[in-house]
């Protein structure tokens, strides 16, 4: 379970660092969003993995930290989800913008797409 | 009056949100809340600096706010204490004057602007007053959010191109921020600031790197906000393309990054950390002269007078890094005096340019740098000596008072509070216990950053001057700009703050000296949040 997940998150974060390093602006905004992936994963493995337990406390039982899972990191994720996608949303204006203005797709507004 | 902390936040949400629906087709209604909004913000801010400075008997307060009276480790906290409650204080000013400065011509160039400008507000305020790591990258992302918008307003190929780059690196980072966080929680099982602080020293050896690699990342993502070398390339070139309102807030916003290195470095890395003690400091303090040296060198070779600004943002930017990495008490009351210092006339100076450039050729200045490089400028000297005694227009005057006056903030020369900020700095990298007590040794880092300090004054004086006299005395034939009093006001209210700071530097540098302290010695802090549980 472990190494699947630190598989996966390497495996998002490489091709994401890759995608950044681009010229292209679609190219990019892949880029951050596999990225963002991988650090939601990240985040998330952070609460370490009871396989199978519950987030919140069943009704007549007492808090027993093991049995649990941790719904901190859980929460994080969400905000940081929504957060990741709102910012991500805004940069495809920004990116369309830059797109009609300079009439390429380079991060750099030089050139027409190759 | 307990609520105040919280009022810093939630007024601006409040107006900005009512603006967006508002109809409004002249825009006044929005300008008037605008104003409003922040002119109770700096009265609000004052006030808590006020009760930070004053309050508890005289002893200084911090006072904890806690959202829906949560235990401080589980519910959300809002912290004010001394350099909070100044931040908040040099946020509102600069807000204000760069509201006003915008009343003039700049937000009817784009739609959203008073809305955009109050969250960005909401977002310097709540990142300077959390007390929470997390809540801290919120903060971070509200404070972002509103600057794309704002970066972008008044549109034009320029602003996109360097918005789209600004805003790339930006969300880098805050996935930087969020890599780091999340590493620390997964080591100390808690992001609220005191907590961590307080669990740091019995983190086992074992997990150690663990915490101070997460801790690292996360610097880096305060780092990139702060421009220091080699992650400030964006940061000139940002700053001279947005307009001139957009960019007097947004010499804020790089200071933000610097407020939270220096926060988080001091109270999580104290010297009760363990084995942690001063983590990063040496690498921040390297990384500010490097700042300090790059930013020096793009003064020096910059032909243009936003480009100047931009990197003067950079020499300030190292300045105070690396008067945070040198962690003697002196030297942080210092930095904090020239954070005010250089808050206040970069914000000025990004002003005033846009009313010096009014009415001249775009290329100007390029142009007339690269005729002096070539020795082929002032050739036509020579036909106006027969006009001695022509009479310098009240608006050049006011302008170029204005300029030196800046030249003289930025460059840190007597007689105004840059000199003291620089002073204060140097007297204490080199008497750490105050003037006339044991002659200590001064460190190698120590001997960099006095060094640093006067060649980057050097540099910004060269650098100023030639500016200054291509746009004010150059005999290119130019018009008079036309400038408004609206305009013209809020640069001379940052002036005169810093005129201000400079008469009263005495009661300023007692209460930059107390928060310095505080920050030393951060048991208080972490007693005040945690402590007091209902």
């Amino acid at each position: 379970m472990e190494l699947i997940l630190a598989l996966a998150i390497g495996v998002l974060g490489g091709s994401g660092v890759w995608l950044l390093m681009r010229p292209r602006t679609f190219q990019l905004i892949i880029g951050l969003s596999l990225l963002s992936y991988a650090v939601n994963l990240f985040i998330f493995s952070m609460g370490r993995f009871p396989v199978g337990a519950p987030p919140v406390l069943a009704p007549g039982t007492s808090g027993d930290p093991a049995v649990f899972a941790d719904p901190l990191p859980q929460a994080l994720v969400l905000t940081a989800i929504v957060i990741g996608f709102a910012t991500t949303a805004l940069f495809l204006v920004v990116m369309l913008a830059a797109r009609g203005l300079t009439g390429g797709d380079h991060v750099d507004g030089k050139g027409r797409g190759s | 009056m307990q609520h105040l902390g919280i009022a810093s936040i939630i007024l601006p949400l409040l107006v900005g949100a009512i603006m967006i629906p508002l109809e409004d087709q002249k825009g006044h209604w929005r300008a008037a809340l605008g104003i409003t909004s922040t002119v109770l913000l700096l009265a609000i801010a004052i006030t808590l600096a006020w009760q930070a400075h004053l309050g508890g008997g005289g002893e200084g307060l911090v006072s904890v706010y806690r959202l829906g009276n949560w235990p401080a480790i589980f519910g959300i906290v809002l912290v004010v204490d001394r350099l909070s409650a100044l931040m908040l204080v040099l946020t509102a000013v600069l807000g204000l004057s760069s509201l006003v400065f915008s009343l003039a011509r700049w937000q009817r160039m784009g739609a959203h602007f008073h809305a955009l400008f109050q969250f960005q507000l909401m977002g310097l305020n709540g990142a300077f007053l959390t007390g929470d790591l997390f809540n801290l990258f919120v903060f971070f992302e509200v404070l972002l959010a509103a600057s794309y918008g704002l970066a972008l307003h008044g549109s034009g190929v320029a602003r996109v191109k360097a918005g789209l780059h600004y805003i790339a690196i930006n969300l880098a980072a805050s996935l930087l921020f969020l890599i780091g966080v999340s590493m620390i929680y997964g080591v100390a099982g808690t992001l609220n600031m005191a907590d961590l602080a307080a669990r740091i020293p019995e983190i086992p050896l074992e997990n150690r790197p663990l915490l101070e690699a997460g801790a690292g990342i996360l610097g880096l993502a305060f780092l990139v906000k702060a421009g220091m070398w080699p992650l400030g390339f964006w940061l000139p070139r940002t700053y001279s393309a947005v307009s001139p309102p957009a960019a007097a807030i947004f010499s804020m916003m790089s200071k933000v990054g610097v407020y939270a290195i220096l926060r988080l470095s001091l109270l999580l890395f104290s010297n009760d950390a363990g084995d942690s003690v001063g983590f990063g400091g040496t690498w921040i303090l390297a990384g500010g002269i490097l700042t300090i040296g790059f930013g020096a060198v793009s003064v020096l070779a910059t032909q243009d007078l936003s480009r100047l600004a931009g990197a003067s943002v950079l020499i300030s930017s190292g300045t105070l890094l690396a008067a945070v990495g040198a962690e003697q008490v002196a030297v942080t009351s210092g930095a904090l005096f020239y954070l005010a210092t250089s808050a206040l006339s970069i914000g000025a100076l990004f002003l005033l340019i846009e009313l010096l450039e009014r009415g001249r050729d775009v290329g100007a200045d390029v142009l007339a740098v690269t005729l002096e490089a070539f020795g082929d400028g002032d050739d036509d000297d020579d036909d106006e000596t027969d006009e001695i005694g022509v009479a310098i227009p009240a608006t050049m005057a006011v302008l170029g008072l204005s300029f030196l006056c800046c030249a003289l903030l930025l460059a840190g020369l007597p007689p105004l509070s840059g000199f003291v900020a620089k002073f204060a700095m140097l007297s204490g990298i080199l008497n750490p216990e105050g003037l006339g007590g044991r002659v200590a040794s001064v460190s190698p880092g120590g001997w960099a950053l006095l060094v640093a300090l006067v060649l980057s004054g050097l540099a910004t004086v060269l650098a100023m001057t030639r500016a200054g006299i291509r746009s004010l005395w150059a005999t290119s034939s130019r018009s008079v700009p036309r400038v408004g009093v609206i305009e013209i006001a809020p640069v001379l209210l940052l002036l005169s703050l810093c005129v201000g700071m400079t008469i009263g530097a005495g009661p300023m540098l007692r209460y930059t000296h107390a928060a310095a302290e505080a920050l030393h010695a951060p048991r208080d802090y972490i007693r005040n949040v945690i402590g007091q549980n209902p």
